[in-house]
């Protein structure tokens, strides 16, 4: 079956419960709906704002191609993936991942795969500004985050 | 010409978010075009000193170091990513 999942990189906040309505409302073959939200938190009350930079267009096409693996590998009804730029501040909400599919495993699979791949793959970077108003510079990346990729090419090669 | 495209950290060591190149022919793969623009300036030198941690995209799809740039319309240099 054909899904039509939603991509969408916004500046604007977004609501979790309308996301989740908009891939369930009006049919009867979901069983699992699994959605991660990504907040800002303050690192122990250090950080007054995230700044994330973003490659317009290019982070909605990798994460198109994300998803569309995603699709090849799991039997999801629908995913929604919404990422947000600028500046955000703790508490608000960075990133979205809904995954809806007839049952749980695949639900989980797809939204825990797709966190891992927008991670290291899209094309976002975070800049911390500190309460003193000092500029905290960039967030490295981490090595965790390039180990959680692996486990699912292992998977794929199985 | 080819269209350059910095970003974070690279954006801010370069001073520019983008600009036109006219590549010179013996710039064949992305690892020459980065070896190539760290002679272009100070801050092209203080982006790009380490150029295996830099990463590439072509015309909007990452590529590794070995790929040739022919063809390319936009080249995208980056730190690695940390979104989500």
């Amino acid at each position: 079956m054909a899904i039509a999942p939603t991509v969408r990189v916004q500046q604007q906040d977004f609501d979790l419960a309308a996301e989740v309505a908009a891939l369930t409302s009006g049919r009867t073959d979901v069983g699992a709906v699994v959605t991660f939200s990504g907040l800002c938190r303050d690192e122990g009350g250090a950080l007054a704002a995230l700044e994330l930079e973003h490659y317009p267009g290019m982070a909605e096409a990798e994460i198109k191609r994300i998803v569309s693996e995603a699709i090849t590998r799991w039997p999801v009804t629908g995913l929604t993936i919404i990422h947000r730029y600028g500046q955000i501040h703790p508490g608000e909400n960075i990133v979205l991942v809904v995954a809806a599919s007839p049952h749980r495993q695949a639900a989980f699979e797809a939204a825990s795969f797709l966190m891992d791949y927008l991670k290291s793959r899209a094309p976002f970077w975070k800049k911390e500004h500190h309460v003193d108003g000092s500029a905290g510079g960039w967030v490295e990346a981490k090595e965790a985050d390039a180990t959680a990729l692996k486990r699912w090419d292992e998977k794929g090669q199985r | 010409m080819t269209k350059l495209l910095y970003f974070a950290w690279v954006r801010e060591r370069i001073g520019k978010r983008e600009e036109e190149i006219d590549l010179p022919a013996e710039v064949v793969t992305v690892s020459d075009l980065l070896e190539w623009l760290r002679d272009k300036g100070d801050g092209y030198a203080e982006a790009l000193q380490q150029p295996q941690v830099i990463r590439v995209a072509i015309n909007e799809e990452h590529v590794d170091h070995r790929e040739a740039i022919a063809g390319a319309r936009e080249i995208a240099l980056f730190p690695p990513m940390t979104g989500g």
